[in-house]
């Protein structure tokens, strides 16, 4: 790309990025997505929005519904296919599923080359940020740090999230012994096998019961939804808060 | 072995387990402190290569099955060994019935096998009037409760102690101390007597070397030794996908057993069994037979499935499973919980009923990368529920969400008319933004948990 350097920053050191809201977190937690945005803003980069993408199709494609899956990603292969530069996304599993499962599901597909090139093009949110020059963040209280399996297992984001709490003055990072236990969300395995994925759930927020926390953060909607519901419903005073939500307010 | 399973579904049987306070404490402490132990033994060990080598051995065997199977048969007969092929549990219970009867055994003692429990094999020798009695201590629990093993390696993880002392006390007529000792003592000097009256000892096999002719059994009691000298015959019954090829095999493949499935570097006891007593040697039995049961088997053979044969039944995955820790092994419906649970019940039981544990887990992968043999589970689970959507097997009401979802959701008008517009009545309902009961099928999210829409406040 011309007149990049070789990261793709443009020669004011501003890196051109697509932040791809997800369903979940445009319908469910446009607050998170416009942390995300600002965060990203605030690490200089050029935040764009994809525009005509709607969902990765994962809740069809964890079903089985391979044919229905495709027909949602590939509109939004299409209208990211019409991007350039990295695509961040502010979800683990979304991610994971457009890097990491897109290439089986568009495997011999008629827009194969452009889903391979889009997933390619996919990063994590926190991975982005980790790696992006940092402004002084201020947060005091005491957090716990839930891993999203997917972003854990399928795209090995462990230490980025965990740097970028360690980087916010004032804040403690308490790491949960079930820190990488599943919560129980599960996409559509939180509706199919509700009193399953809530046991779940209840498991995990003992360990943060036990933790004192002020917050508890992850990278996740889908996560955050079950969690932060679980914890609303049992009145607990702890807040379930996207890791993007929780920068933000340190900016 | 009938392909009717219990007639509920994962979410009945998952409520049933949910119920029980001490059995949702016990198996969460017994699943962790055996993850522990296992994180301690592969500490400064080279974790991946040895799964790695644990894969490619389990992989090449698989892969040449039918002549390791050949050759497997023929080290057992030259060493004395009378095989047997059943190629269903209904032909397996035939022949080991008919083994006993020639035998004319009254009792017979066994050690642990799980394929015995997918052949249902002991109401088919009681039957016939042949006493059986389960010499692992945890399945002898079982079998005097009337219950069934709830994990691989640990048959009573979802009972208590307290029980234990019950069951125990009500077989010996008398009140019996609390302590684990006594309890064991218990149980030890009772199956001693079977032991030494028993004239079949039937074991299952965890590998069977073709080279040799060898079944392995890797216990941590003993009993699978007593089994196999004790009595005048010993019955083997030997899954034919355990079958490797070499005896240094087990080099790599005992340690991974061990230490995946209990922390531990080896087992207990060992023991390799190579053909009857032979002339001169003081004990062992006078007959041996292995049985090589298919039971399903070599239908996974050349599918997109092949790699689940690989397993070596070492539970590591359900002490992992978020799932398996919340609702223990009986809720999966058949033989096996966990992930090799929902994996192997839609195979071997492919009705609806059976297809529908693909679902029981998150997809959470955690046992993907705890697995010794490296077997891709999770994709193997979506595969399970693609089979089971082209089989239209979902609900005819899921079926028609999914399509009016993805025709919605392939145009940004239809998604921001549905989602948008969809999400606006609940909105309206919603106390700053928390909605407590929500309607239809979104009532099955708020069953337990709010249903928290945006907000300005978040």
């Amino acid at each position: 790309m011309a007149g990049t350097g070789s990261n793709g920053e443009a020669a004011g050191g501003r890196l051109p990025v697509t932040l791809f809201a997800t369903c979940l977190g445009d319908l469910m937690a446009p607050g998170a997505v416009e942390h995300a945005r600002r965060v990203l803003q605030a690490c200089r980069c050029d935040v764009a929005t994809a525009t005509g993408a709607t969902c990765c199709g994962q809740p069809a494609f964890n079903s089985g519904f391979d044919a229905e899956a495709r027909r949602v990603a590939r509109r939004t292969v299409r209208a990211l296919g019409r991007t350039s530069g990295p695509i961040v996304v502010p979800s683990g599993s979304c991610g994971a599923m457009m890097r990491v499962h897109w290439r089986e599901l568009f495997r011999g597909d008629r827009d194969e080359a452009l889903a391979r090139d889009v997933a390619g093009r996919v990063t994590e949110w926190s991975t982005m940020v980790a790696e992006r020059p940092l402004p002084r963040l201020v947060w005091n209280g005491r957090v716990a740090y839930h891993d999203s399996c997917h972003a854990l297992r399928e795209l090995r984001v462990r230490e980025a999230p965990r740097a970028l709490l360690a980087a916010v003055e004032g804040l403690e990072l308490v790491e949960l012994g079930s820190a990488e236990r599943c919560c129980g969300f599960g996409g559509t395995f939180s509706v199919r096998y509700p009193d399953v994925s809530v046991a779940m759930a209840d498991s995990k927020l003992a360990d943060v019961e036990q933790a004192h926390v002020d917050a508890l953060v992850s990278g996740d909607g889908g996560c955050l939804l079950h969690l932060g519901g679980r914890l609303s419903r049992t009145g607990s005073p702890v807040r379930a808060l996207h890791l993007a939500s929780l920068l933000a307010e340190a900016l | 072995m009938s392909d009717h399973l219990t007639g509920t579904t994962f979410e009945e049987r998952a409520a049933e387990q949910l119920v029980k306070p001490f059995q949702r404490q016990a198996i969460p402490n017994a699943v962790d402190g055996t993850v522990g132990h296992y994180w301690k033994r592969f500490e400064g060990y080279d974790r991946a290569g040895l799964r790695r080598l644990g894969r490619d051995i389990r992989a090449h065997a698989v892969a040449n099955l039918p002549e390791l199977v050949g050759r497997f048969a023929d080290t057992c007969e030259a060493a004395g060994t009378q095989v047997h092929f059943a190629a269903d549990a209904a032909e397996a219970n035939r022949i080991v019935t008919g083994i006993c009867q020639a035998a004319e055994a009254r009792l017979v003692v066994k050690s642990k096998s799980m394929l015995s429990e997918e052949l249902e094999l002991n109401p088919v020798l009681e039957r016939e009037g042949i006493d059986v009695v389960e010499t692992d201590l945890g399945e002898y629990v079982v079998q005097l409760d009337g219950d069934r093993p709830s994990h691989v390696i640990a048959p009573i993880i979802h009972k208590t102690q307290g029980e234990v002392r019950e069951l125990f006390s009500r077989v010996a007529g008398h009140e019996l101390g609390a302590s684990a000792q006594e309890l064991t003592s218990f149980a030890r000097a009772q199956l001693r007597a079977s032991f030494l009256r028993a004239d079949v000892g039937i074991t299952g096999c965890n590998f069977a070397i073709a080279e040799t002719g060898t079944v392995v059994l890797v216990t941590n009691e003993g009993n699978g030794r007593l089994a196999t000298s004790l009595p005048r015959v010993h019955v083997a019954l030997v899954g034919v996908e355990r079958i490797v090829p070499r005896l240094a095999d087990l080099g790599v493949l005992v340690p991974l057993l061990a230490g995946s499935g209990t922390g531990q570097p080896i087992s207990t006891y060992l023991s390799l069994v190579s053909g009857p007593r032979r002339a001169g040697e003081p004990d062992g039995p006078e007959q041996m037979h292995v049985v090589l049961v298919d039971g399903g088997r070599s239908a996974i053979l050349g599918t997109g499935y092949q790699d689940v044969l690989h397993c070596i039944r070492c539970g590591a995955c359900q002490n992992v499973c978020p799932v398996y820790r919340q609702v223990g092994g009986h809720a999966y419906g058949w033989v096996y919980g966990g992930p090799i649970g929902a994996v192997l019940t839609p195979l071997f039981k492919p009705t609806a009923e059976g297809m529908e544990v693909a679902h029981a887990s998150s997809l959470c992968a955690a046992c993907d990368d705890i697995c010794p043999v490296e077997i891709p589970l999770h994709d193997l689970l979506l595969d399970l529920r693609r089979d089971r959507a082209e089989r239209r097997l979902p609900g005819r009401l899921e079926r028609l969400a999914y399509q009016a979802w993805s025709y919605a959701w392939s145009t940004p008008l239809g998604y921001r008319l549905s989602g948008t517009l969809g999400l606006a009545p609940l909105r309206l309902v919603a106390r700053s933004g928390v909605l407590r009961r929500a309607p239809g099928p979104l009532g099955r999210w708020t069953r337990g948990r709010d249903l928290l829409l945006p907000w300005r406040r978040r």
